[in-house]
């Protein structure tokens, strides 16, 4: 670890707190590049008011001749300058290669990102829109993204990575101290940028974690068949459905489920199709298929990353939206 | 008539016959050759554009007043945004003082009748008027939300007007290449007997190095935005992953342009400043040569740092560290110059008017840009800073604190010169008291917030940013408030303001020793060069309120 400037604060006028273990590193490169901008601003200013003042044109003041190139100054302030961010790219360089690199033993949490949520994957292969984490040991994030370009940016922890369709992406972070932080989406990515809003959260302990872990990962397969609907509902809201799905016949980006099922949809291209269990699951695994009249073919497939009982439940879900 | 006071005895100038004046009707300006009239015209034009693009300012800095939505939904916010910074960029920063004030004084400062291919520069001024139309049609017909930037693939699939934007910039690209390449040939071939390349005013390298940018990252741009408009239209899979492209490398070709294109933006302004803190200090530029030779370092060293866009990206570690290292090396030039400026104030004679008061604004303004620029060269805070709005403060610190401070500075300085009157010097402070206060307000506050981590580009926050957004909107409207007035004032100026003489500021540079505004033909002969930044010899008349040179006549 490079981090002889670190500074441990809370938050402070500038930055918000130290959750994780490399903001404090990160935060004394901050804090050492601002007093240095502070003490040149300060010079400037303060060479800039006085000349102001000292020189301003008033009755009977007239310019003094003065040199008009002085070699030696002029190389004494091209080259401090010169050491001056020669040491501040190695000092930002040094604790980038930390901030940058997880730790071999890292915990692994898969993370899709989509128009407008963040779907973390757990090694049981559960599916959640937050982040959950033990406390204290290293978290290894890897992503990729669906549909656009977005980034996992978490302010706490001084982390941010650009997620990208198409390639693998690797955040880390350790966070110590038990708690809920914001994670935001810093890349741009349309109409609800603003809202693709998530929380990591620390257990506070290794088992009280594992607990959650275990309890979430069942839910679906514990769930008795009279309340599979229950199931549906959650997954319609974590799984991105509600995003362009609504389920009070108001239009958005695909077609409304309010009182769809048993139901005839009119296809682009001609022909209509009847709301069954077929249907659905061919519109979950296989979308741009059958594209109802009037919508685009914007909708990704979940083939594979819904299980068959999920996608049951989905439909049981749908049923009850009359 | 007071156009000709002043003039050299012998210099046939008729009385009341200058370039505003020589010949009338429409088509006298439509289709003029005249550098002065097309810059004119450019000037006309790209305030037009700062306005459209100032309002949308005002409407996305209104939205922002409260979390939640206050005037208008995401999709209008998205498009409001993506108006403001692209006609900011493309229609008025980038254009702004290297064809509209640059095509003014270029030639004049060269003692030389017009640029070196007239019909060329008469293009250039017609090609950004398609581009623009093009661009702004396309926000008529719906907008476009992809922010300035255009990244993929989210522009490829949003279903806004992407394709007539792009197709706009890239027209502009032309226009902006035209004007470049115009003012190099310019000049290389038309300076005057006795201006070598170290006596040019400083002005002319700074309108050099950025005219080199235009010709050599122009066509980079262009080709981005035909890939762009390729992908969408035909899906040729360069950018889109799920056809084997890569939509980071859009970012890589954007920003190959669009870094460079920051210089476009800012090396002009730093040639105003290096006239204006001169002239209204009377006193020599100081470190003449370190001045020169930092503006063709800037324009060298700005093509090797496009990477630091990208430290987020997921680009190499390696490629992280030498862009890191090499945008550091930007610093250097801009210090010198910074340092040069103050000390040309060192025993001045520096007059507080309005031209100099954006001059001494834009060392403070542009000073905290430079300065914030290390904090995101730096890798380790960049991770943490990057899109937030620490970044829009500091682009704004220098775009609007450099580029458009000095563009402000420089109108102030030649709209006696251009129009032939004073405006009122009072009102000019006031506005530019007004534009400092409300600027400082407004972006300093982000960077605060920025640095606690609010995103940028957003139309919603949680609540514990409201504090930051409620002073920076209202600031900005002390800052609009500020603008108004100076239209007020340079607009009433044409009517009622006191006749310019001939050299209202005491400047030496050649456009000072000729009438304002000049006759059609610039100069009655062609002049002298001598030292543009020796103003001893200049001796302040009180008869026109101008300054008279003793030595220049005396050439004669």
């Amino acid at each position: 670890m490079h981090a002889w400037l670190a500074i441990d604060s809370g938050p402070g006028f500038w930055l918000p707190s130290q959750s994780s273990t490399t903001a404090p590193a990160v935060d004394g490169v901050f804090y050492a590049v601002t007093w240095i901008s502070a003490f040149f601003f300060v010079l400037i200013t303060a060479a800039l008011l006085y000349f102001v003042w000292r020189f301003r044109a008033r009755p009977g003041h007239e310019a003094a001749p003065s040199p008009s190139h002085h070699t030696p100054l002029e190389v004494t302030w091209t080259v401090i300058p010169l050491f001056i961010v020669v040491w501040i790219f190695w000092e930002g360089f040094t604790v980038f290669v930390d901030v940058a690199t997880p730790p071999a033993s890292s915990y692994e949490v898969q993370l899709t990102a989509q128009k407008w949520n963040w779907l973390f994957t757990y090694p049981t292969g559960y599916t959640d829109t937050d982040l959950h984490v033990p406390p204290g040991e290293p978290i290894r994030v890897v992503g990729t993204a669906v549909d656009v370009i977005h980034s996992f940016f978490v302010p706490e922890f001084r982390v941010k990575r650009d997620i990208v369709p198409g390639r693998y992406d690797e955040a880390w972070f350790r966070a110590d101290a038990p708690g809920r932080y914001q994670i935001y989406c810093a890349e741009y990515c349309g109409k609800d940028h603003s809202a693709m809003k998530a929380l990591v959260i620390v257990h506070p302990s290794r088992a009280d974690y594992e607990k959650w872990l275990a309890d979430a990962s069942d839910f679906i397969a514990k769930l008795p068949p009279e309340r599979l609907a229950e199931g549906g509902e959650k997954l319609f809201s974590q799984r991105g459905c509600k995003q362009c799905h609504s389920i009070d016949g108001s239009p958005g980006t695909g077609p409304s489920f309010k009182g769809i099922w048993g139901h005839e949809q009119p296809l682009q291209g001609g022909g209509v199709a009847q709301v069954d269990e077929n249907y659905v699951r061919q519109s979950i695994v296989d979308p741009h298929s059958q594209i109802v009249a009037g919508y685009q073919a914007v909708m990704p497939s979940f083939q594979g990353r819904l299980k068959d009982r999920e996608i049951t439940a989905l439909i049981e879900y749908i049923k009850t939206l009359q | 008539m007071a156009t000709v006071e002043g003039a050299a005895a012998g210099r046939k100038v008729a009385p009341g016959d200058d370039y505003l004046t020589h010949t009338h009707g429409f088509l006298s300006w439509a289709l003029t050759l005249d550098h002065k009239r097309i810059g004119i015209m450019y000037l006309v034009s790209i305030l037009a554009a700062f306005l459209l693009g100032g309002v949308a300012a005002l409407l996305v800095r209104t939205e922002l007043i409260a979390p939640g939505p206050t005037i208008m939904g995401p999709d209008a916010y998205n498009k409001m945004f993506t108006l403001h910074g692209a006609a900011m960029v493309f229609l008025f920063i980038i254009p702004g003082i290297p064809a509209a004030l640059g095509n003014f004084v270029l030639p004049l400062m060269l003692g030389a009748k017009d640029v070196a291919f007239p019909r060329l520069n008469l293009t250039s001024y017609w090609l950004w008027v398609i581009g623009a139309l093009c661009a702004v049609g396309a926000v008529v017909a719906g907008g476009v939300d992809t922010g300035w930037t255009f990244y993929t693939p989210y522009s490829t699939t949003t279903n806004t007007n992407v394709i007539a934007t792009t197709m706009g910039a890239f027209i502009l690209g032309f226009s902006s290449i035209f004007t470049g390449l115009n003012f190099i040939v310019t000049i290389h071939k038309l300076r005057p007997v006795g201006m070598t390349w170290f006596k040019m005013p400083l002005m002319l390298w700074a309108l050099y190095g950025t005219a080199a940018i235009q010709v050599l990252a122009t066509p980079v741009l262009g080709i981005t935005l035909l890939l762009l408009i390729a992908e969408r239209a035909l899906g040729v899979g360069i950018f889109d992953p799920a056809l084997g492209g890569d939509p980071v490398l859009y970012q890589h070709f954007f920003w190959f342009y669009s870094h460079p294109a920051v210089y476009i933006m800012i090396l002009p302004a730093m040639g105003v400043i290096s006239e204006v803190i001169a002239v209204h200090s009377r006193k020599h530029i100081f470190g003449y040569r370190f001045i020169a030779l930092s503006s063709i370092a800037i324009a060298a060293f700005g093509f090797l740092v496009w990477g630091h866009h990208m430290f987020t990206s997921g680009q190499s570690g390696m490629a992280n560290a030498i862009f890191s290292a090499l945008t550091f090396s930007v610093a250097i030039p801009s210090a010198i110059k910074v340092f040069n400026w103050l000390a040309t104030l060192y025993k001045g004679n520096i007059q507080l008017n309005g031209a100099m008061l954006y001059g001494l604004m834009f060392l403070v303004t542009f000073t905290i840009g430079g300065l914030t620029g290390l904090h995101l060269g730096a890798l380790a805070i960049d991770v943490h800073l990057h899109d937030t709005y620490f970044v829009v403060a500091h682009f704004h610190y220098v775009m609007f604190g450099g580029a458009v401070v000095a563009f402000m500075a420089g109108l102030h300085h030649w709209w006696p010169k251009m129009t032939g009157r004073m405006y009122d010097e009072r009102l000019a402070r006031i506005g530019a008291a007004l534009v400092f206060v409300g600027f400082n307000a407004t972006f300093f506050t982000q960077f605060v917030m920025g640095s606690h981590g609010m995103p940028r580009r957003y139309y919603d926050y949680t609540p514990g940013f409201a504090i930051y957004h409620q002073i920076s909107t209202i600031a900005s409207y002390v800052m609009a408030a500020g603008f108004f007035l100076t239209a007020y004032y340079l607009l009433h100026s044409l009517f009622r303001g006191r006749r310019a003489p001939m050299n209202p500021w005491g400047g030496n540079s050649l456009e000072w020793h000729t009438p304002s505004p000049p006759p059609h033909d610039n100069f009655a002969e062609t002049p002298v060069a001598e030292d543009p930044y020796d103003y001893t010899r200049l001796k302040r008349d009180p008869a026109t309120g101008g300054y008279l040179s003793t030595s220049y006549e005396g050439a004669r």
